[in-house]
């Protein structure tokens, strides 16, 4: 008997389930529903209820706050998303199909690819959503198209980075409640950072975590970005940790999976 | 042999689930590893299917060695456990499209597989709506097109029918006779003895990791003691005769009836009607009774199936 040719095909099975995963979705809407819900009800209570007094703070009213916190907003619904894939992970661990997989001759990694291409995908549709509700709001951004692809561009390399994070979370937890909670750093720490107030007003060792922490580069990085305003070194800071970040939350992701 | 299993064993932790196997299946027929909840049937077949990786012992499935070649395994075999593994979300047809792609069949092929499954499951009516909606013994079916969408060598099949009622089962009997027809090799596990008895070719006995027994049906009956050869007479006088005659024999509830102790051979019968006709000895009507495989189970484990095994 010959020896069939194994050759696989990670690009053609990660494609077929990235449409797993765009159907799932389609399937469960709520889903993404509430991952879209959080940020829209944070940026409603942080221009209406505490702009005017955050935006005095700065120097000017509600308006001048809609532009600083709108970065923020926006970085945490990639958040928000990336949150749901540790969920939907850890969901679909649960079920017998991924045994099926695990016993068929695929490229092992597509699981997981094809649940970080479908959420990066889900993020950004959830970034074009909230970015909307944000221009309604008073949000007035000053990039040029440029500004805008880079943004976009950007935002898909912050996603991947966090996606791959989250998978590893999902996989790592023994029940979907705790892959749930997991991730919620991810949510809070944007807070304490430059995302809502800047850093200086912060006490010494509170301004010491919040300038070091990945979330600042990252949310100067958009904020100069969607603004127009010289971003200096710090897209490459926050580069380099998107970088780091997605490294390890592959190959952790990878070390969970093939256990 | 298209499984080759020698002293396979797996334990986890203190926990000694497989105490050294040895299996052969040749190809083209059904196996099936009988036993109770927890002899060991589950891990066996999560072994053999690359799923779970042994302590000790060798294993080579489709010419593959387990160990070494796991992806060759992977593309020859195909698996339906006893959970269900189809993605409920999707609809039955989207579940069998995705295996589809995932063994590369092309567009056209890929629709033709598919339409073809969903009509020989008898699906094609349920075919767009989503499986939450499916009952048992459709989500089982569905399970098992979705095994096949790829033509694989070998199928395991990790308690089939458990659940299922009783159309369930017999129709789930008859579809894996006809893959056997086609020339696929099954391993089958089950805790049911009559679907042992009714596909297997041969059987083993598996219990607390060890294989028990193993044979044909007819093999583990045979050595079982309880066959007995069942002899109705017209008359007290014929009775009476055939009881000086043959001395082993023992009386029946029945008044007109005699038991006698037989392996069910057709030299043993042979003897037994010789005796009886060298003597003239008017026989009514004669039984064959051998042990069905409750007996079987009863006698390797100690243990009554009633105890154990579900019928």
């Amino acid at each position: 008997m010959t020896t069939p040719a194994l050759t696989v095909h990670p690009l053609r099975d990660s494609a077929t389930m990235l449409r797993r995963n765009l159907k799932r979705m389609q399937r469960y809407p709520s889903m993404t529903a509430t991952l879209i819900l959080m940020p829209v009800v944070f940026l409603l209570l942080f221009v209406y209820v505490l702009g005017g007094t955050l935006g005095a703070g700065l120097g000017g009213g509600r308006a001048e706050y809609a532009n600083y916190v709108a970065p923020a907003i926006i970085l945490m619904t990639v958040m928000s998303t990336v949150q749901g894939t540790a969920i939907s992970i850890a969901m679909d661990m649960t079920e017998g199909i991924i045994a099926r997989f695990r016993t068929m001759h695929i490229a092992r990694v597509s699981v997981l690819t094809g649940h970080v291409l479908g959420s990066i995908l889900q993020a950004m549709f959830a970034v074009a959503i909230v970015t909307g509700v944000a221009l309604l709001v008073g949000f007035r951004p000053h990039a040029d198209l440029l500004g805008w692809l880079a943004t976009a561009g950007f935002l898909v390399a912050v996603a991947l980075a966090f996606v791959w994070l989250c998978v590893a979370l999902g996989l790592a937890a023994k029940t979907v409640e705790t892959a749930s909670n997991t991730p919620m750093p991810l949510v809070l720490l944007p807070f304490l950072g430059s995302g809502f107030v800047p850093t200086d007003s912060m006490p010494a060792g509170l301004r010491w975590f919040a300038e070091y922490q990945p979330f600042t580069p990252i949310i100067e990085t958009l904020r100069g970005l969607l603004m127009a305003e010289p971003v200096g070194n710090k897209p490459w800071i926050a580069l380099a940790w998107c970088a780091a970040i997605a490294l390890g939350g592959y190959l952790w992701s990878k070390r969970l999976y093939n256990r | 042999m298209t499984i080759a299993v020698t002293g396979l064993r797996k334990s986890f932790g203190d926990q000694v689930v497989l105490d050294g196997i040895d299996l052969s299946v040749p190809a083209g027929t059904v196996f099936s590893l009988l036993g109770a909840n927890g002899a060991g049937k589950t891990t066996t077949v999560k072994i053999l299917s690359t799923l779970l990786g042994a302590d000790a012992g060798d294993a080579r499935v489709a010419g593959h060695d387990l160990a070494r070649e796991p992806d060759a395994v992977r593309a020859a075999i195909g698996v339906t456990g006893q959970f269900s593994a189809v993605d409920k979300l999707l609809t039955g047809a989207e579940n069998l499209r995705l295996m589809a792609d995932l063994h590369h069949l092309g567009k056209s092929a890929g629709r033709r597989r598919v339409a073809e499954l969903l009509d020989q499951f008898d699906l094609a009516e349920a075919a767009g709506k989503p499986v939450s909606s499916y009952s048992g013994g459709m989500t089982r079916r569905l399970d098992l097109a979705m095994t096949l969408v790829g033509s694989p060598e070998v199928i395991f099949l990790d308690e089939p029918t458990t659940g299922l009622d009783p159309r369930g089962r017999r129709d789930m009997w008859q579809i894996v006779r006809d893959l056997v027809a086609g020339g696929v090799t099954i391993f089958l596990t089950t805790q049911y003895l009559d679907e042992a008895d009714e596909l297997a070719d041969r059987i083993a006995v598996l219990d607390h990791g060890r294989v028990v027994a193993e044979g044909t049906a007819e093999e583990l009956k045979r050595r079982i003691p309880g066959g007995h050869v069942r002899l109705r007479f017209a008359g007290e006088q014929d009775r009476d005769a055939a009881l000086g005659i043959l001395g082993e024999a023992s009386r029946d509830n029945d008044a007109l009836v005699l038991r006698v102790p037989s392996d069910g051979s057709l030299g043993a019968l042979k003897t037994l009607i010789d005796r009886l006709d060298d003597r003239s000895v008017a026989v009514d009507e004669l039984s064959l009774h051998t042990p069905d495989l409750d007996d079987v189970f009863l006698a390797l484990t100690g243990r009554p199936t009633d105890e154990k095994v579900t019928r």
